[in-house]
């Protein structure tokens, strides 16, 4: 019997956001069964690359050196995701942070010793890749030079499993923007791809006007948009609002991490952008750990459950989708 | 006097006509078509870590005015978003940025040039007069 592909139960990233950052468990149903061997066969016809299940994680805003009253405990939190990374049973292959690793600094020097703190905490994350892309404390001041020179290069792509990232750097110019030659980068990077290969895009700032008064935008990420609506498996990882959200632009979806410094508060609930005062009490709300209910193999339906149970954030169901015209026996 | 950078012009709206010029400190001409209404309204406004003085200034609609940027420090940038203002300012160069306002409200200014750490909140206020 000719049947579609069930795109809920077979295809999708799913995430799970634990405070720390997400945990994106990619293709694990495919794991599981004939139905996940036909799709893997299917989607390696498709794209040329057959996917394999793996998870990764992103982190963002970790503000190395920062130092203050919404977060006077400093690297702390970053220290604590850190060592659940590394408790996870399901280890990750990636783990992406997605910009501001260090707090700026006027002095050069305490700039670089900044860096150099982040990559030591970084570095004990262990088995996993660490792929990172400034945010504007890293490398406005400087077009990114201490970055590049210390972390690399500021936008740069990869494949992974059967999975194409994209880092973009909408930082380093000074200005909220990705500039006419990375866009041209991008397009030729993208041009090799099928259209229903799985990207994963990182960044700092969001790609879309969330607020452009708090100067949560980027000028030209309407460009960057445009370039990945054909793609129909588009996920965009971002930090820099300090806070959850969720934004969906045709097959493009988007999220934001959560900071792992201070919160920044719903900017629909107030003018002020403030960061959300520290709570002594409870040191890493709307940052700390949080248990999340997916012990065992990754069950997409008891991740979202703990999604909802404990963060309230939407699923992220987002996932590679099947070509159009494709059908399967099954 | 010579105008030493280009001339931009990045929109011309409904809301606002805007002509955006630096120059050298001193140098100016600008637009002529903004200006045939009458004399412009000069507006100064000063830049730096991490605010802009005055943090407020009004206009009026239908009338030209002149916002004349400086910076006392490093580079920062002046962006009102729905008016489709978006210019940097510079230390050691005069941006001016003609306007016709034609739709009144309140405005936020913005740096959207990064300029260090108080840079997210730096802004200031604009208000168009019916």
């Amino acid at each position: 019997m000719k049947t579609r592909l069930d795109r809920r139960r077979f295809l999708r990233i799913a995430g799970t956001s634990f405070s720390i950052g997400a945990l994106f468990s990619v293709f694990a149903p495919l794991a599981r069964g004939a139905g996940g061997e036909i799709v893997a066969r299917t989607l390696s016809d498709l794209n040329g690359e057959a996917p394999a299940p793996f998870s990764f994680v992103q982190l963002s805003d970790t503000h190395v050196g920062f130092n203050g009253p919404p977060d006077p405990l400093g690297t702390a939190a970053f220290e604590a995701a850190v060592a659940t990374i590394n408790k996870l049973r399901s280890r990750p292959d990636l783990v992406l942070i997605t910009g501001d690793l260090t707090h700026d600094a006027d002095s050069p020097d305490e700039h670089a010793r900044r860096f150099r703190l982040f990559k030591e905490i970084a570095g004990k994350i262990g088995g996993a890749s660490v792929k990172v892309v400034p945010g504007e404390n890293d490398a406005a001041l400087d077009g990114g030079g201490m970055f590049r020179e210390l972390m690399g290069p500021t936008y740069y792509s990869f494949d992974h499993r059967g999975v194409h990232f994209l880092a973009l750097d909408n930082v380093s110019s000074g200005k909220p923007a990705v500039g006419s030659e990375q866009l041209a980068w991008m397009k030729s990077d993208l041009a090799r791809f099928p259209h229903t290969a799985p990207i994963v895009v990182f960044t700092h700032r969001p790609l879309f006007d969330l607020k452009p008064e708090w100067e949560w935008f980027t000028s030209d990420g309407d460009e960057v948009l445009n370039a990945l609506a054909p793609f129909e498996n588009v996920t965009i990882l971002y930090g820099h609002i300090h806070r959850e959200n969720f934004h969906q632009r045709g097959n493009t979806r988007l999220y934001a991490a959560r900071s792992l410094i201070f919160a920044f508060p719903d900017p629909a609930t107030t003018a002020a952008k403030k960061p959300v005062p520290f709570d002594r009490e409870r040191p890493f709300r709307n940052l700390g750990i949080r248990v999340v209910k997916a012990g065992g193999e990754p069950v997409i339906e008891d991740v979202e459950l703990a999604m909802n149970e404990y963060s309230g954030t939407v699923g992220m169901d987002q996932m590679l989708k099947h070509g159009k015209e494709d059908s399967i026996d099954e | 006097m010579n105008i030493t950078s280009k001339i931009r012009v990045r929109a011309v709206s409904s809301a606002l006509a805007v002509v955006i010029v630096t120059g050298t400190p001193g140098g100016h001409r600008w637009g002529q078509a903004a200006y045939a209404a009458g004399q412009p309204t000069i507006v100064e406004i000063k830049a730096k870590k991490y605010e802009f003085s005055p943090n407020e200034i009004t206009l009026k609609k239908g009338e030209p005015a002149v916002l004349r940027l400086t910076s006392e420090d490093r580079t920062h940038g002046f962006l009102v978003k729905p008016l489709n203002i978006d210019a940097d300012i510079k230390p050691g160069q005069v941006t001016e940025i003609a306007v016709t306002p034609g739709l009144a409200g309140e405005y936020i200014v913005i740096c959207d040039h990064y300029c260090g750490t108080g840079h997210g909140n730096m802004k200031m206020k604009l208000t168009v007069l019916p």
